[in-house]
């Protein structure tokens, strides 16, 4: 009986910090959304009644963020280099699927680890290396040739590059898991029935990695969104939203205008989380 | 397929792969290292040599910062395992099947927002104007808002809470794997709770803990923003000397020596987690 009840104790205690532990994951993101909505220069208490200003209103102070032009270049151009980067990375993840999964070759095993290197490489090493390496590749067509090759120069090319270098392995991974599943015998069918090789990948195969390939591209576009290590060094004169953030959360002082940026990308993350799962789902009919 | 097309086939396969780990993994490292082997003679002249690796050895402030970021990246590391393991185990073992679902999304919740946002939350709690230190003043706990920002327990917490996801995803993931009857047979061969953990649990678990301790590691020894938001001036984060040589100081043969010290430091230490532990980088953090 006694022994029960110290169970039954552990357990509620038990329970007491999972809970602990949910409210310690969630209170800085509600900080850092609910101050959005206070009717105040500052993100911090007292609460001054609601407003929308900070999204909304067109004037300084209170320059809401749907009116603030450098935000939203900001949210412009990382917008445009998470496109860029999520439809690459999603190419090079499947042709990687197709390479680890269905072929044969020497060091397989070797060249696999290779793979997931870029994963765990600090993201500031990917962004310095890749720096010096185009830069030193453009110093030299300059010397030789006199051509300046704008392209290797920091901005958004690089930076897409530089994410692009380790946000592959996230979709090869996810695309590799999916095709493991795959049942060969349906490819087999096809074949059977007469069909090409193009045409039974086309119809066949892409359709079953298709949420594979969708939730990866999701899981890239937001990796490139949130990514700073990496696009810090390689950042141009275009810079995307993390870095104007950063730039003013460390240099002017914090406006709740940061706030409300921070509110629209959690909710928009938040959407694209749930579009992520919704497609990995298990179909219903039983494909 | 004839053998030909096969072939053909596979090189197509293998070139996306081969120019992404050639072009933006395997020759900026080389060209990093080339980089910090140089020394600066006069403008625009340099030598080989290992003068940078030795400026590092003679400046204490630089080796210092090293040996800093690498003993609170193991702190955090270990704190990031005690706290997540109650938190994995509760999910992948006790919680019931709907509610694993949901808890394992909550999880992931701070995932898919950005660092930056993250520390710009703590910003938000901990500073002396912030939620805490009002709260505080407004129970009557103390007269004055206090700063709990810009010291060592602040870029703790930050850093826990930034890599604790990436420590219980492949702690839930193993420990989902693991029949719940091998714990019932210890229960049963009369083995008490601690027993059961010690003897059962964690050597079963232990990929998980092993891959879940590199992201973590690395992720923390690596990481920029929160050191620098959190932990203000006075931070010393290697990744911040860096930052500094390449960028404030345009020393890039000195930032390419660091930035090359880190990863091998960083490299080094995982290697002798692995090695440690008994296992190795296919089965931890390449098992999918």
């Amino acid at each position: 009986m006694a022994h029960a009840q110290t169970n039954r104790a552990l357990m509620a205690g038990y329970k007491a910090y999972v809970a602990a532990f949910f409210i310690f994951l969630a209170a800085p993101l509600i900080a850092a959304g609910s101050f959005a909505f206070n009717d105040s220069l500052f993100p911090a208490l007292p609460w001054q009644g609601f407003t929308l200003d900070w999204f909304f209103n067109d004037t300084e102070p209170k320059l809401g963020m749907f009116h603030d032009r450098r935000l939203l270049s900001g949210l412009y151009y990382s917008f445009v280099i998470a496109a860029m980067v999520a439809a690459l990375s999603v190419a090079v993840g499947t042709t990687n699927a197709f390479l680890f999964v269905r072929r044969e070759f020497p060091f397989k095993t070797f060249f696999y680890i290779v793979m997931i290197v870029p994963l765990v490489i600090p993201g500031v090493i990917l962004g310095i290396s890749i720096l010096v390496l185009a830069s030193n590749v453009a110093n030299a067509v300059y010397d030789r040739f006199g051509v300046e090759i704008s392209l290797l120069r920091p901005g958004i090319f690089l930076v897409v590059l530089g994410q692009f270098s380790f946000i592959t392995t996230i979709t090869s991974l996810v695309i590799t898991a999916r095709l493991k599943k795959f049942d060969l015998s349906l490819e087999e069918a096809a074949f059977n029935l007469g069909a090409s090789r193009a045409r039974v990948l086309w119809t066949i195969t892409l359709p079953y990695l298709r949420p594979a390939m969708i939730a990866s591209a999701i899981v890239a576009f937001l990796v490139s969104f949130e990514n700073f290590n990496t696009t810090l060094f390689l950042v141009g004169s275009e810079s995307p939203l993390t870095i104007t953030m950063y730039d003013r959360m460390a240099k002017v002082g914090s406006t709740p205008v940061l706030n409300a940026v921070s509110f629209v990308l959690m909710v928009g993350s938040g959407l694209l989380a749930l579009v992520s799962v919704a497609v990995q789902r298990p179909d219903p009919s039983g494909q | 397929m004839t053998r030909d097309a096969k072939r053909l086939s596979l090189i197509l396969l293998f070139a996306p792969f081969a120019l992404w780990i050639l072009l933006l993994i395997v020759l900026p490292h080389i060209g990093m290292v080339a980089l910090s082997l140089r020394e600066k003679v006069a403008p625009r002249i340099y030598e080989f040599g290992f003068g940078n690796y030795i400026d590092f050895l003679n400046e204490p402030i630089y080796w210092n910062t090293l040996l800093r970021t690498a003993s609170m990246s193991l702190l955090v590391t270990a704190l990031a395992l005690l706290i997540g393991f109650p938190i994995a185990y509760y999910i992948a073992k006790i919680a019931g099947r709907r509610a694993r679902g949901a808890l394992f999304l909550m999880c992931l919740i701070p995932l898919w927002v950005s660092d930056l946002i993250r520390a710009f939350g703590w910003i938000l709690l901990l500073r002396q104007t912030g939620v805490i230190s009002s709260l505080l003043v407004w129970s009557g706990m103390t007269d004055e808002g206090i700063e709990f920002l810009y010291n060592d327990a602040a870029v703790i917490v930050g850093l826990v809470y930034t890599v604790i996801l990436f420590m219980i995803v492949p702690l839930v993931s193993t420990l989902d794997g693991m029949g719940d009857d091998m714990i019932e047979a210890g229960y049963n061969l009369g083995g008490g709770h601690l027993t059961v953990l010690r003897r059962i649990i964690i050597p079963y678990a232990m990929p998980g803990i092993v891959a879940g301790c590199i992201v973590t590691f690395m992720l923390t020894a690596g990481s920029y923003l929160t050191p620098i938001l959190l932990g203000g001036k006075n931070s010393s984060w290697f990744t911040e000397q860096i930052y500094n040589q390449f960028i404030t100081r345009f020393n890039w043969e000195s930032g390419a020596a660091f930035g090359f010290l880190l990863l091998a430091f960083t490299s080094i230490t995982v290697w002798l987690g692995l090695r440690l532990s008994g296992q190795s980088l296919a089965n931890t953090v390449a098992r999918t």
